[in-house]
């Protein structure tokens, strides 16, 4: 027996680490979100006429800097010394993934919003207001941008895919660092938030009102990236429980038995992502009519992954 | 890892069979460098083993190891956490931004969050080492317990300890190589 008495007490970290709460998981699906939505939007519009896309996808690469600026919110919600904020931009650390996203994330709004503009048609070009001085000034840059956007669109494609990618695998990778934590410490967190993303990302997508066509490939694309989302978390734990050693197995049993056991299983797994796997299995074999219920599932199956993952990482040792 | 070749090589050696666990360390410290209603630079931690009535116990007082591959430094991504005079890792408050990922990578839980929103933790008291001074918890120790000093210095309080008694590291399979050693 061995039993260790700690004459110490500090809020955040004893009896177990509990340094970041709501803010962190609400930032890491939005950024995953946002991830996903930048490939998506990328991929599907990609060589096509504008015409020949429905305005839902051709407006959805503005809602990648309004997801991720919301994400970004609650990231700053979280820093204890929020003045302080700018210091991200003060340095380049290349060692820490956080240093890294923080530049990422400033490329990401440039690219979204330029890929947005390339989408745009004529008639909400014309749309613009331009009474006044200050309106009639800001739409000639609209239009002066959307100009070279056009002119650069593969370019701006290819951009998009390659922050996103980053984005999206750099929110894994920076728990992934924290090697500390048994739970967090696999570089399988990267490639699995990444994929998580872009299913998600497709979730959202679906909400919208989008062609025919064009919700048919999201879902096709979907129904692989929840597919490769299910082996990777089967890798996910037995990566933990083959090289974790006695921490690993122990951050493993929370997910077996432990306290994270019901939420994760019913959340995560049933609710999150087979349920809506076999729902847009359906829709795509049987016909079913496209409902709204799976991608709910797959948004709330994705902020409950991050969710539970966070906060069980925080209490493995 | 970057900053491996320093000259000086601050350690502290910490000696379990004198530790009697009475905390000056702690008030020492705490007097000395103003930490806050709970907020803590070291602490006192107590290890019992066996089954009674063959109990042994090991009493150590710990605070920060000043790893030499700190995960607190490397996952910093303002470099407000850093490699200082001889080896030490230390806090620029100028530029803390108190996002705790140097909590979290921590494995000894050896950082707190400061109320002004910097993250705190034991400096090996640098402000008095400087001075030709000694830690405050060194000083402090009623038993003799701890000892600081360079440990590429042979004829160093900390060097001629852990050439003459057996020591370990606290979590070695952490990869950190911290310079708190326990003399057991």
């Amino acid at each position: 027996m061995t039993e260790i008495e700690l004459f110490r007490n500090s809020a955040p970290i004893d009896p177990q680490l509990h340094v970041w709460g709501w803010e962190i998981p609400v930032y890491l699906f939005l950024g995953g979100l946002t991830a996903g939505l930048m490939i998506l939007t990328a991929l599907a519009g990609r060589g096509l006429p504008r015409e020949s896309q429905s305005r839902a996808m051709r407006l959805l690469p503005f809602a990648a800097p309004i997801l991720l600026s919301l994400g970004m919110g609650a990231l700053f919600l979280d820093l204890e010394y929020k003045l302080h904020v700018f210091r991200f931009y003060t340095a380049m650390r290349p060692t820490s993934p956080m240093s890294w996203g923080s530049w990422i994330l400033l490329l990401i709004y440039p690219a979204t919003i330029l890929l947005g503009l390339a989408r745009l048609s004529d008639g909400e070009m014309a749309a613009l207001p331009r009474t006044g001085r200050f309106r009639g000034r800001l739409a000639a840059i609209v239009s002066r941008l959307r100009d070279i956007a056009t002119s650069r669109a593969p370019q701006l494609e290819r951009a998009n895919v390659i922050l996103g990618i980053a984005l999206g695998g750099y929110t894994g990778i920076l728990l992934g660092t924290l090697g500390a934590r048994a739970l967090w410490s696999t570089v399988i967190l990267g490639p699995l938030f990444l994929v998580s993303g872009v299913s998600t990302g497709a979730a959202f997508m679906m909400l919208f009102r989008l062609g025919h066509e064009e919700h048919a490939m999201l879902r096709r694309w979907d129904t692989g990236a929840i597919g490769l989302e299910i082996v990777l978390l089967a890798m996910f734990f037995v990566e933990l429980a083959a090289n974790g050693g006695q921490k690993g197995q122990a951050a493993v049993d929370l997910f077996f038995g432990g306290s994270y056991t019901g939420p994760f299983w019913v959340l995560v797994v049933i609710s999150g992502l087979i349920v809506p796997l076999a729902i847009e299995l359906a829709e795509t074999q049987k016909g079913w009519r496209p409902a709204i219920v799976a991608p709910v599932l797959l948004l709330v199956g994705g902020l409950a992954l991050r969710w539970i993952l966070v906060l069980a990482g925080q209490a493995s040792i | 890892m970057l900053f491996k070749n320093y000259r000086t090589r601050y350690a502290m050696v910490m000696d379990t069979r004198r530790c009697v666990g009475c905390q000056t360390c702690v008030l020492a410290c705490k007097a000395e460098n103003g930490v806050p209603v709970n907020g803590y630079r070291d602490w006192i931690v107590t290890e019992t083993k066996g089954e009674f009535p063959h109990l042994s116990m090991e009493i150590r007082s710990e605070r920060c190891m000043h790893c030499t591959n700190a995960p607190c430094v490397t996952n910093c991504p303002t470099g407000a956490s850093h490699f200082a005079k001889g080896g030490t890792v230390q806090i620029d408050r100028a530029l803390c931004t108190g996002c705790k990922a140097c909590v979290a990578a921590c494995p000894y839980g050896a950082r707190y969050v400061h109320p002004d929103g910097y993250v705190d933790k034991c400096s090996f008291c640098m402000h008095r080492v400087t001075k030709g001074a000694s830690t405050a918890c060194v000083e402090g120790c009623p038993t003799k317990a701890l000892a600081f000093g360079d440990l590429n210095d042979p004829s160093s309080d900390v060097a001629r300890l852990l050439h003459s008694r057996t020591s370990k590291l606290l979590s070695p399979e952490e990869g950190t190589e911290p310079n708190l050693y326990f003399l057991v």
